[in-house]
């Protein structure tokens, strides 16, 4: 209980004195993980989409997939994605092993099926004559898709938390990946885990309590805007 | 039908055909609306009313030629774009009334101005001016349903398709609405296709009524020459004849033909189709006269009959008689209180020459719908 009073005292110090460590491992993973996910939205919304609405051979498929990938341990895909950006491998020219690029790449891996697959709910829970109405109203397939997904956009929300809410907290494909170097590649998971093993509790509690607090801020701030009231 | 495609004409369609899963579901030879006029699609569930509105509409996939005001469809979404659809859900997005009168508009190029101005005259002319900002998710079904008419009409479209978007309304709702749009309708001379199986909107609404059955237009015509004259047995039974027995002509004379029906002698003056001595005999329900003596009415075919099963059906009361034949008369519930009516009572039954339709006992082929 000790080193649990030591290291929350230790935690409040160095959040009071913006502890630089502190400071680099929390910005490093809104970054990675923020990017991760901006980049798994724009990929997975529109692929969500065309898998909800579409109709072609394997669509089932493809659906069992990316309902397997929601189940995706991280560490396997940072062992997939390490092959691939080590040196030797086929994406070694691009030199991103060790770099915040690998960690994006295997955030986004980890994300995509989470985006998609709640996409595909979202889209799939909209009444499906809407499709046709919109259609009727004049417009293109493009327009179409965009009022659809405005409607869908509560459930994306969700998805969009759900991708982030995975990626944040994920620590096995970062560490391979990543490298975990301090000042660059050190993000607050594999921070807490550095910290815990050399028995610095009070710096792993302050990483982990703005682990926590960022988690809250983003969650606090969508979930803000998929319940606002609406005017009557 | 029957004539040549007019250049006039808002939508014709020639041979046009939709399937389902490979198996054909609708299938229409011929079929061209006039410019105003509303052509009201009416046939029992599953006959493919909507699958055919559908299809002109450009929404699902057709077979066969398609002009709209002349011209065969390029591409669907520029004829879309002419065009508005009312469904019977009112399908509106979670946004305002007024953006969603505004969307449709906005999506055919209008400025968000004049998208605006025309939004509130159509509100206003559905009556729900006032709720221009609320949300649409939170409107009840009729206010919603008058929000998707607005919507509909501030596209000011060549042609409007309506599919049943009244049937999941209340009564005084519906009636209410069905009002309105009648109202509009008549007022801005729009070109619209009505899908409905209620005879009574039909009616109300439609300058010409098409029965549609097994996804063919059995019979099409003015709402009045279909009712009274059905092309069809199941045409007949559908709006609304429950008496079709098979009869024997036994004279046919200037005036009247005379018909043995199980050893009966019935009186008409309609003549035998194509001189068939083996024809259908048709009679109305509404045209049977029941009473509980011999002396009173002028009908020319008066029979002693039993009463084999009353029936409440809505407004009025479906009695089944047996006259040596069976027939069917709908009695208001008054009449059936002062007469007595009840199972096993014995009564009059009697009906006018005039009234009784002749059909030949075996249906033509497809090509029966005609241009009355």
């Amino acid at each position: 209980m000790d080193l649990i009073a030591q290291g929350l005292v230790e935690a409040v110090h160095r959040l009071a004195t913006l502890d630089p460590e502190v400071l680099d491992a929390a910005s490093a993973s809104l970054q990675v993980s923020g990017i991760a996910v901006l980049l798994s939205l724009a990929v997975g919304m529109p692929a969500g989409i065309a898998l909800a609405l579409g109709a072609f051979p394997g669509r089932r498929l493809v659906l069992a997939l990316v309902n397997t990938g929601l189940g995706l341990p991280p560490v396997v895909v940072g062992l997939v994605v390490g092959v691939l950006v080590w040196r030797s491998g086929p994406l070694g020219s691009l030199d991103l092993f060790c770099t915040r690029g690998a960690m994006i790449l295997a955030q986004f891996v980890i994300a995509l099926p989470e985006v998609v697959g709640l996409t595909v709910v979202a889209v799939q829970a909209l009444d499906p004559l809407l499709r046709l109405q919109i259609a009727a109203l004049g417009a293109s397939r493009a327009q179409s898709l965009s009022i659809l997904a405005s409607e869908a956009r509560l459930p994306l929300l969700t998805a969009a938390m759900a991708g982030f809410g995975a990626v944040v907290s994920e620590i096995g494909a970062s560490l391979l990946v990543g490298c975990n170097i301090k000042g660059d590649t050190r993000i607050l998971t594999t921070a807490i885990v550095t910290e815990a093993d050399r028995g610095e509790f009070g710096a792993a509690f302050a990483l982990a309590a703005i682990l926590l607090a960022l988690i809250f801020a983003v969650n606090l701030t969508v979930t803000w805007v998929q319940q606002r009231p609406r005017p009557l | 039908m029957g004539t040549a495609t007019t250049a006039a004409a808002v939508i014709s369609a020639r041979e046009l055909v939709v399937r389902r899963g490979g198996r054909v579901v609708v299938r229409v030879p011929e079929l061209e609306l006039a410019p105003g006029e509303t052509l009201v699609l009416l046939g029992p569930n599953g006959a493919g009313k909507s699958t055919l509105l559908l299809a002109l509409a450009l929404l699902i996939p057709s077979e066969g030629e398609l002009r709209v005001e002349g011209e065969p469809v390029r591409d669907k979404v520029a004829t879309r774009r002419r065009m508005a659809v009312v469904l019977q859900r009112p399908l509106l997005l979670d946004r305002s009334v007024l953006e969603n009168v505004v969307l449709g508009q906005m999506l055919r190029g209008a400025s968000h101005k004049t998208a605006e101005d025309r939004a509130h005259t159509w509100l206003g002319r559905f009556g729900i001016a006032q709720l221009s900002r609320r949300q649409a998710r939170t409107l009840s079904g009729g206010e919603a349903q008058r929000v998707s008419l607005a919507r509909a009409f501030a596209l000011e479209p060549s042609v409007l398709f309506l599919d049943e978007p009244f049937a999941a309304l209340d009564a005084p709702s519906r009636e209410a609405i069905l009002a309105d749009t009648a109202g509009v309708l008549a007022d801005t001379r729009t070109t619209a296709v009505l899908v409905t199986h209620d005879r009574d909107e039909a009616a109300s609404l439609g300058d010409r009524v098409a029965v549609l059955i097994d996804g063919e237009v059995r019979q099409i015509g003015a709402p009045e020459a279909v009712f009274s004259a059905p092309a069809d047995p199941q045409v007949a039974l559908f709006v609304g004849v429950e008496t079709i027995l098979p009869a024997h002509v036994t004279e046919v004379s200037d005036e009247m033909t005379r018909l043995d029906v199980g050893g009966l002698t019935i009186e008409v003056t309609d003549v035998p189709p194509q001189g068939d001595r083996f024809p259908l005999l048709l009679i109305a329900p509404t045209d049977v006269v029941v009473s509980r003596d011999d002396a009173s009415g002028s009908a020319r075919n008066r029979f002693s009959a039993n009463v084999v099963r009353v029936e409440n059906i809505g407004r009025v009361v479906r009695v089944v008689l047996d006259c040596g034949f069976p027939l069917v008369a709908h009695l208001t519930r008054a009449s059936v209180r002062e007469l007595g009516i009840a199972k096993g009572v014995a009564v009059v039954a009697s009906f006018k020459a005039t009234s009784p339709h002749l059909l030949p006992r075996r249906r033509p082929g497809v090509s029966t719908s005609t241009r009355v």
